[in-house]
């Protein structure tokens, strides 16, 4: 089973240190939501695991091997990244977004049947298929969210690393989104999404990474990790859980110290 | 969107081509037309085509495809579609070079020496972007050290302007800057030819990199892309095809940054897919321009770069035009 470790990662943007010594492993067929106040580090922490961002100490390893050592080609084949404010040039359509996927997989040759195929079934994973042929420049947030989901599901990566991938999303998409990512589990992908909704978090994940600071605050299964002693040292809010009809519910009560 | 199959695209352009190749050798102050261009007993008709007319359409023919790809090119790395391939400072430095040669009143005597300098500047201006945004792959830093080049080549033929010798030098130095393809010979071919033709090849490898730069730069790296690679590739591409192609015929605006503009639409916006035509539709555009400067009924004949920036002020007029109407 596939393997990614990182150790010690420090990661600072000048004088501001964003990930402080964090070593963290992941194993693949698991949904892990990493959660966190806002400059945590998590979106740094993606970008590291992801191999698009060489930490400034500590390395990550990918099934035993370093991942900034990793050619572009092979690390791309192995790890999804569906960026988190996706800057899309041109009016291109959904279609030809999503076979961007592929890239890795195909080097300088064109896209045969069999790719197409795979782009086909990753617009159907995500619901794009109603709108494949529009240009991308005139999807709604969401729309676009799918797509550029659909797009890293076409590489047919090992680990998807998502960054806020509900954001945007009406619930109805955010339920659908948690099950795609249960589904590729099933087929043996690691999935490592960033979350900043906490009830998503209980419900998806089937572990939950709480930072703050660039540290590692929790790290458990979700109801442990989201406790309320946690919750208040990562947020600085008082919280409650209590049994919902659908698994358990964080309920904020309010702001503390 | 109004996509149409690619090979109908491919070939609608090079239908294009082949007519204007034909009126290319046809127009002039004297008009041959195609029916006399052998058998003729006329010697003074077959010269004018096989040994004016014919190496000048070449070369229109060349310098498009160089400036129609690179700016393609430019336009898909930088996701702008009002850049040109002289934002990176390679078509100033050759010019620059070649301005230091007439500054030096060197070309008159060997003539040869015009096109090597701008060559030389240009191979330089190449050399020193790379040095200049170092070993990151932004695209942001490549661009700032192209604006260093540009910056620095314009000081530098202005300077050469304020130092002439003989206002017979400044004359000859604006006259150049003036890209034309008037009184061109076999042998600006020859020089041009290679440098545009591995130009050219070199930026045909970058399709999938600038296809997945419409990811931006974060996107276009989690697909593999290496950047720094693409940059050095771009930089030698653009780099030799520009630079030949100022070398041989001075400063021609407008080309590279028009083309890529009018194309995009047919190749459904993708920046891989518009290399090619774009490279088909700089020579079809230069040939056209420099036909029409031609059978322009004026005593002294008009500069192509001059009456490409008198076409290109209503271009942007119209696309002006129409991007208010769709905000509107």
């Amino acid at each position: 089973m596939s393997q990614l470790i990182a150790t010690h990662l420090g990661v600072s943007f000048g004088e501001k240190t964003v990930l402080d010594g964090l070593s963290v492993s992941f194993d693949a067929a698991q949904v892990t939501a990493v959660v966190g106040p806002n400059g945590a580090g998590k979106s740094t922490l993606l970008m590291a695991l992801a191999g698009l961002r060489a930490p400034d100490r500590g390395h990550v390893s990918v099934d035993g091997a370093d991942i900034y050592s990793l050619p572009a080609r092979d690390r791309a084949q192995r790890m999804g990244f569906p960026a988190q404010t996706p800057e899309i040039a041109w009016g291109v359509d959904v279609r030809t977004l999503v076979g961007l996927g592929r890239t890795p997989r195909i080097g300088s040759r064109g896209l045969t049947a069999a790719d197409d195929e795979i782009v086909t079934q990753a617009l159907a994973a995500t619901d794009v298929t109603a709108f494949a042929d529009r240009n991308v420049l005139t999807l709604s947030g969401g729309e676009r969210g799918r797509a550029l989901i659909a797009r890293a599901l076409a590489g047919e990566p090992k680990w998807l690393l998502a960054d806020e991938p509900l954001t945007g999303l009406d619930p109805g998409f955010q339920l659908d989104i948690a099950s795609l990512f249960r589904g590729m589990t099933a087929r043996g992908c690691g999935v490592i999404v960033t979350l900043h909704d906490l009830h998503m978090a209980l419900r998806m994940a089937d572990r939950v990474l709480v930072l703050g600071e660039g540290r590692v605050l929790a790290d458990g299964a979700p109801q442990e990790a989201l406790s309320p002693e946690t919750l208040m040292r990562a947020y600085g809010v008082e919280a409650r859980t209590w049994p919902g009809a659908a698994g358990p519910v964080i309920e904020i009560v309010g702001r503390r110290g | 969107m109004r996509t149409i199959p690619r090979a109908l695209l491919i070939g609608g352009l090079l239908v294009l081509l082949v007519l204007l190749v034909l009126a290319s050798l046809s127009a002039g102050k004297v008009w041959i037309p195609w029916s006399d261009w052998f058998g003729a007993a006329d010697d003074m008709r077959s010269m004018i085509i096989f040994d004016l007319r014919l190496p000048r359409t070449v070369l229109g023919i060349i310098v498009g495809v160089g400036l129609g790809i690179s700016g393609a090119a430019m336009q898909g790395y930088t996701r702008n579609p009002l850049a040109d391939p002289g934002i990176l400072g390679v078509s100033s430095m050759a010019a620059f070079g070649a301005v230091a040669t007439l500054y030096l009143g060197a070309a008159s005597s060997m003539p040869w020496l015009l096109p090597a300098g701008a060559m030389i500047g240009a191979v330089g201006g190449i050399a020193m972007l790379l040095v200049l945004s170092g070993a990151t792959s932004s695209v942001l830093t490549f661009i700032l050290a192209g604006m260093i080049l540009n910056t620095v080549a314009t000081a530098g033929v202005s300077l050469a302007l304020n130092l002439a010798p003989t206002p017979w030098a400044v004359n000859e130095i604006i006259h150049w800057l003036l890209g034309s393809l008037a009184d061109r010979s076999v042998d600006e071919v020859r020089m041009a030819l290679p440098f545009v033709l591995i130009g050219s090849a070199l930026v045909l490898t970058l399709a999938r990199p600038l296809d997945a730069l419409t990811l931006g730069e974060t996107g276009a790296r989690s697909l593999g892309i290496d950047l720094t690679r693409t940059r050095w590739i771009l930089a030698f591409g653009v780099g030799l095809a520009v630079g030949a192609s100022v070398a041989v015929t001075g400063m021609i605006g407008f080309v590279g940054l028009v083309t890529p503009h009018l194309l995009r639409p047919f190749v459904s916006a993708r920046p891989g897919a518009l290399l090619v035509p774009s490279a088909l539709a700089g020579a079809v555009i230069v040939l056209a321009g420099d036909v029409i400067v031609r059978i322009l009924p004026s005593t002294v004949e008009l500069k192509l770069s001059v009456a490409m920036a008198a076409v290109g002020a209503p271009f942007f007029l119209a696309l002006l035009i129409n991007l208010r109407r769709k905000a509107a």
